[in-house]
């Protein structure tokens, strides 16, 4: 009788463990395959522009009203302390480089995670239910081409961008509450905001923007093929694509801080 | 159209199990070319696996299918999709792609593998087999605006734009009332007199196995348990091959 439960018991342990190592197999191959793509030209360069008008586009509206009010809101809430060391001069600074080091690139990724991955995986999720993308397959028409290197491609030249308009609309919106309170000029707000930040941190926020924008791609498009069982699937996918992403995007701001430290 | 001895697939000891679900056991079928076959079994006997083995969907656990003269198991990607531009494949639920206009879903296959035709081709052929399927007036409508039987021509047509020689139908008739399924029905026995196309066609309505089928294959637990046209396998004493007759005429 024990041996039996042990037997099971080394059954279902080899089982899981199968599963899931032929999961790791799946997704290692998902994600090389884009790499192997990017080698094989032509590119699909309408389909690309065209996921980039509409991730950009969609992600438009969000984004300003979220880097905004960022800047407005850190701007106040920075005040107070800084206030009572007398140096709210150093305000601009501040907000330059929470902005461009730290703020933009987590929040446009996290926005994009949400508002972008769960599009890409709801979509391709349905496409996959209602064997569109079979349909694809069938035809030789290469459906990973088609749908993810085109997607993947499109979030890697769009966080950035977006990343860099997140820090404009938060700086002005930073400026605005500065310049109601302190009274500075647009010039010296610009000169004391970038006072502090140099090219290797512009770098590392594009870089950070860029590994966030294939991130959030790529799970999207992964979890949209792997989609199964129906409409309910489809949910999954979506949900799955932007917690999934989520996770993976603080996991690398962490990382990326750590490599950049190396350098400094 | 006369058949020919040529065979143009042939399956043989084909095994296909999903986890315990053992789902083929042994199938042994050969297709010769310009012939419709059809096969007919109760659902979940493994007959839309049996099709999307063929087209290199799935994979076999067990025994060979030869396609066209190539092993579709062991063919690399290039060869596989080389294949698969000779075979078409009708889906079920038609699988339009919903964004696109009905030209679009036409003209997209054709975009996506010969990038040497000129816009004129490509409108052309579009037209083409639009005209074929009777359905010319549509090439502007989307997938949403169209019925079911309207949607199942517009997936044969994104197939036969690609001029194959083998289709595989997966349920052709399913879900459609019984005059749309007679056009389907003349629509699939059209297309291998004017191609000249080899056909496996999978369904469990047997007026549609009648209509287009040079010879039928009975399928029962994932084996083929008789073959041969219409009479001769429905003149069986066999109490599944009785009932599943009886159920389509009462």
């Amino acid at each position: 009788m024990e041996i039996n439960t042990a037997r099971k018991r080394k059954y279902y342990l080899s089982k899981g463990m199968d599963g899931f190592l032929i999961k790791i197999t799946t997704i290692a191959r998902f994600v090389g395959n884009y790499f192997v793509q990017l080698l094989r030209p032509p590119y699909e360069f309408s389909e690309i522009v065209r996921q980039c008008y509409k991730i950009g586009c969609d992600s438009l509206p969000l984004i300003s009203l979220t880097g905004f009010i960022i800047g407005i809101v850190f701007t106040k809430q920075s005040r107070p302390s800084l206030s009572d060391f007398g140096a709210t001069s150093w305000l601009p600074s501040l907000i330059g480089i929470a902005v461009v080091k730290a703020l933009a690139p987590l929040v446009t990724a996290l926005i994009c995670a949400g508002k972008v991955g769960s599009s890409i995986g709801a979509e391709l999720g349905a496409m996959k239910v209602t064997e569109q993308i079979e349909a694809m397959d069938v035809s030789a028409s290469k459906p990973y081409k088609y749908l993810v290197f085109t997607r993947v491609t499109a979030c890697i030249f769009m966080v950035p961008m977006l990343m860099l308009f997140t820090s404009l609309v938060a700086m002005m919106g930073s400026y605005i509450n500065i310049s109601v309170n302190e009274h500075i000029s647009l010039t010296t707000f610009v000169a004391n905001a970038f006072d502090k930040i140099n090219f290797l941190d512009l770098k590392a926020s594009m870089i950070k923007a860029v590994v966030f924008g294939f991130t959030i791609g790529m799970v999207a498009c992964y979890n949209g093929f792997s989609t199964t069982r129906g409409t309910e699937g489809v949910g999954k996918a979506a949900n799955a694509a932007v917690v999934t992403s989520m996770y993976l995007i603080f996991i690398e701001e962490l990382m990326i801080v750590q490599i950049i430290g190396w350098f400094r | 159209m006369e058949t020919g001895n040529e065979i143009v697939i042939d399956i043989n000891g084909m095994y296909k199990s999903f986890g315990n679900n053992q789902v083929l056991r042994g199938v042994n079928l050969q297709v010769a070319k310009g012939e419709n076959v059809v096969v007919l079994g109760r659902s979940g006997t493994g007959k839309s696996v049996l099709i999307k083995i063929v087209c290199g969907l799935l994979s076999q656990d067990e025994g060979s299918v030869i396609v066209l003269g190539e092993d579709v198991k062991n063919l690399s990607t290039k060869r596989l999709e080389a294949l698969r531009l000779k075979v078409g494949f009708s889906f079920q639920l038609s699988a339009l792609y919903d964004s696109m206009t009905v030209k679009e879903n036409i003209a997209f296959p054709l975009k996506r593998n010969f990038k040497h035709l000129s816009k004129k081709e490509v409108n052309d052929r579009v037209d083409a087999v639009l005209n074929s399927v009777s359905l010319l007036k549509s090439k502007d409508q989307y997938p949403a605006e169209l019925s079911g039987g309207q949607k199942k021509r517009i997936g044969i047509a994104r197939t036969l734009v690609l001029r194959p020689e083998i289709m595989l139908y997966d349920e052709p008739t399913a879900g459609l009332d019984p005059i749309s399924s007679i056009e389907i029905n003349s629509l699939i026995h059209n297309i291998k007199e004017e191609f000249g196309v080899s056909a496996i066609i999978i369904t469990h309505d047997l007026v549609c196995a009648k209509t287009t089928g040079d010879r039928l294959v009975m399928m029962f637990d994932g084996v083929v348990q008789k073959q041969g046209t219409f009479e001769e396998v429905f003149d069986s004493d066999d109490e599944r091959i009785k009932s599943f007759y009886d159920y389509n005429f009462i």
